[in-house]
């Protein structure tokens, strides 16, 4: 019974909702809805800095341009980059207008407008590195983007990419030494990576590609009166003052006003769209379990010891300890994860510099100790107060009290929410994807958009936590239970 | 010996106990009768250092406790000489009944381990627990319980055993086999190592306190009301 309705669940999270039809939709409702991702910052998509909750950014003004010729309102949908093409399917909104590069497998899957913007792949290094070819690169540790044609043209020269969602983070990582290189479009570089103290940028471009607008594959109206107003735009002249406004328009936009949306001029052959899951995509899942188990068992390492020395800080210790594992305990509980992570990766790399594995374990398991340290000092305080007292009676030091009688027995009062925080920690594992620590979830993300599907990897996603987790939940109904009687 | 002067402590504005003047001779037992709150067990506590007290001084096994919390170290060597056992047992449920009783020898006085559950044995055989060594706390019966935190206070060759109200905890018919145990631990056979003890019991029997004691005090309000000597 609960099998079923779990998978029914999964089913109506997959299945695309009924899509908008078309252009009759727009026109009725008079909004052309329209996708992006705040998060990707200046001069795309981004709130302005002056004026709190307005949106900004020269894709907000080519929207509104557009939405203007074609007699309707624009209307903005935030939606987090890497599932944008997801998100237009499902009928969010009508159009994917975010930095979204023409590519084969786009292309297969999405109606894909004529390009409205030229960039450069630019290669940001370190003052002096060698590198400066895409040949150059092959077996070197290169950063970029998810999901971007950088992605694959790595990919292609078989270098070890490090996958990032933001864009300043691979540049912050290429000064620290983390990276060797950092692949990205140069609206990008120029912007977040190429004026860095110590960082240099290539100047070819080593690859040429364009943006275009994505829509459904069922909206052929939409797309053609789409691909209208942008000649229009590019013909008299507005896109270019729009583009010339932002910093943008340069010689490489000469290449707009060939009509077609030809292909992108890359230097190499891009992967085709894979239909089905291959053996190695299978090899890939396994080895996202495997650092998904070997973060979460280090991380627990970490947390249970410490998370004991704390509770006995607090629960033994004078009034000095108390105080500072109280405030240890307050303030990583009292904050997310994600922003623990964020702040030991990139904000103390200047003083500490930790590889992203090093990183997510030394994050998740001081986070996790803060829990820990709680369920511990209850356990201690569940303990009849005559063990400790008959322990001291016999000359028994403080020291020896605790180890040889309060915490043997807090332990076992503890396990079961031991396991249960194991079985948490297990699929909180998943946050330090955000520090380019590639586990299962993340494998998942990666897969389902080569796969262009996000059933089968998700559904294989989520049963391999479930083999993981639930024979841990098990563990823990049985300790319960045979503690219990005990 | 135990000597007893002016001792005072009360707690949050109550006086618990309200100068007590007392000594108990070596080798000699004291039963300690009175009504619950009459700070019996407060005068118990104080003598092996669980609790403090606010003025007058305690001579016990050697030792000397002044007011106040006491140096970490003396109560660790006093400790090794004054044995108590309380009315709840309070065994360590996480360890076999060996286990309670050599754990002190082990980790407080750094005894071989051999000659810890040697020792252990003995004092088993002699509370009638031979058979029981590897049970654990909770496959026992309260009086077996019992019998074994006795078996636990003795283990480190006290010379003092302080005992809280030992069978008030256990039903009816299993007082008696802890009753039995408490005549032999007071009688002290050649064979038995708790010869020549001082035992100072608080309890609410008075068939037993008359039986087994040379002297029986009675405490009201924190102060000895009464000093009876037993023929």
């Amino acid at each position: 019974m609960r099998v079923r309705a779990v998978f029914c669940f999964v089913l109506l999270y997959f299945l695309p909702a009924v899509a908008r039809a078309d252009w009759a939709s727009v026109h009725a409702s008079g909004e052309l809805g329209w996708g992006a991702d705040l998060q990707g910052g200046e001069p795309y998509v981004y709130e302005s800095p002056t004026q709190p909750g307005v949106i900004v950014g020269f894709e907000v003004e080519i929207a509104e341009a557009l939405a203007r010729r074609l007699g309707v309102r624009a209307k903005f949908h935030q939606n987090d980059w890497s599932n944008l093409v997801p998100s237009l399917e499902r009928g969010d909104f009508d159009l994917a207008l975010n930095g979204l590069e023409d590519t084969p497998s786009r292309r297969a899957r999405l109606r894909l407008s004529r390009p409205y913007f030229v960039y450069g792949e630019t290669l940001a290094v370190r003052a002096g590195s060698p590198l400066h070819t895409l040949a150059d690169l092959s077996g070197r540790r290169i950063g970029t983007l998810n999901q971007t044609v950088a992605q694959d043209l790595l990919q292609a020269q078989h270098a070890s990419v490090v996958l990032y969602e933001g864009q300043q983070e691979p540049y912050l990582d290429l000064s620290r030494g983390r990276l060797e290189g950092v692949l990205l479009d140069h609206v990008i570089a120029d912007r977040y990576g190429c004026d860095q103290s110590g960082l240099s940028c290539v100047k070819q471009d080593l690859a040429r590609g364009t943006y275009v607008i994505g829509m459904r594959l069922t909206d052929v109206e939409l797309a053609s009166r789409i691909d209208a107003a942008l000649s229009q735009l590019i013909d008299d002249g507005e896109l270019r003052r729009i583009l010339e406004h932002w910093q943008l328009w340069d010689a490489r936009q000469a290449e707009l006003r060939a009509r077609a949306p030809a292909a992108p001029a890359l230097a190499v052959e891009l992967a085709k769209a894979r239909p089905a899951l291959s053996a190695a995509q299978l090899g890939l899942f396994f080895h996202g379990a495997l650092f998904t188990i070997l973060i979460s068992v280090c991380a627990f390492g970490i947390a249970l010891p410490f998370g004991v020395l704390l509770a006995v800080l607090r629960s033994h210790g004078g009034r000095v300890s108390r105080f500072f594992a109280t405030a240890y305990v307050e303030l990583f509980r009292g904050t997310p994860v994600l922003l623990q992570l964020y702040v030991l990766y990139y904000g103390l790399s200047s003083v500490i510099r930790l590889g992203p594995i090093e990183a997510a374990i030394l994050g998740l398991g001081l986070n996790y100790a803060a829990y820990e340290a709680e369920v511990h000092r209850g356990a201690l305080a569940a303990l009849p107060r005559g063990q400790a007292e008959a322990a001291s009676s016999l000359g028994l030091s403080r020291l020896q009290v605790l180890r040889h009688v309060l915490l043997p027995q807090s332990l076992r009062i503890a396990l079961p929410a031991l396991t249960n925080d194991f079985v948490a920690l297990l699929k909180d594992s998943s946050l330090v994807s955000v520090i380019t620590v590639v586990e299962l979830t993340k494998r998942m993300t990666i897969v389902a958009v080569e796969l262009r599907d996000w059933a089968v990897p998700g559904l294989l996603c989520a049963s391999m936590y479930f083999a993981m987790s639930f024979p841990l939940s098990r563990l823990s109904l049985w300790l319960e239970r045979r503690y219990q009687s005990a | 010996m135990i000597r007893i002067t002016g001792l005072h402590k009360s707690f949050e504005g109550c006086a618990v106990l309200g100068g007590i003047d007392a000594s108990v001779a070596e080798g000699k037992i004291v039963a300690l009768l009175g009504a619950s709150g009459s700070g019996k067990s407060t005068l118990l506590r104080c003598l092996n250092g669980l609790s403090t007290f606010d003025a007058g001084s305690l001579e016990i096994a050697g030792f000397s406790l002044k007011p106040g919390a006491q140096d970490p170290r003396t109560l660790h060597a006093l400790r090794a000489k004054v044995g108590m056992v309380f009315q709840e047992f309070h065994l360590f449920s996480h360890l076999s009944v060996l286990d309670n009783v050599t754990l002190a020898p082990r980790i407080a006085r750094g005894a071989p381990r051999a000659k810890a559950e040697a020792h252990a044995r003995e004092l088993l055989a002699q509370v009638g627990l031979s058979e029981r060594a590897r049970a654990m706390p909770r496959e026992l019966s309260g009086g077996q319980k019992q019998r074994v935190a006795i078996a636990r206070a003795l283990a480190q060759g006290v010379s003092v055993l302080l005992l809280d109200e030992p069978t008030s905890a256990l039903d009816p018919e299993l007082r008696e086999e802890v009753r039995e145990v408490l005549r032999q631990v007071a009688r002290g056979s050649p064979s038995a190592p708790s010869a020549g003890l001082t035992i100072l019991l608080v309890t609410h029997e008075h068939a037993l306190a008359r039986e087994l004691a040379d002297e029986v005090w009675t405490l009201a309000a924190g102060k000895i009301t009464s000093v009876l000597r037993v023929p």
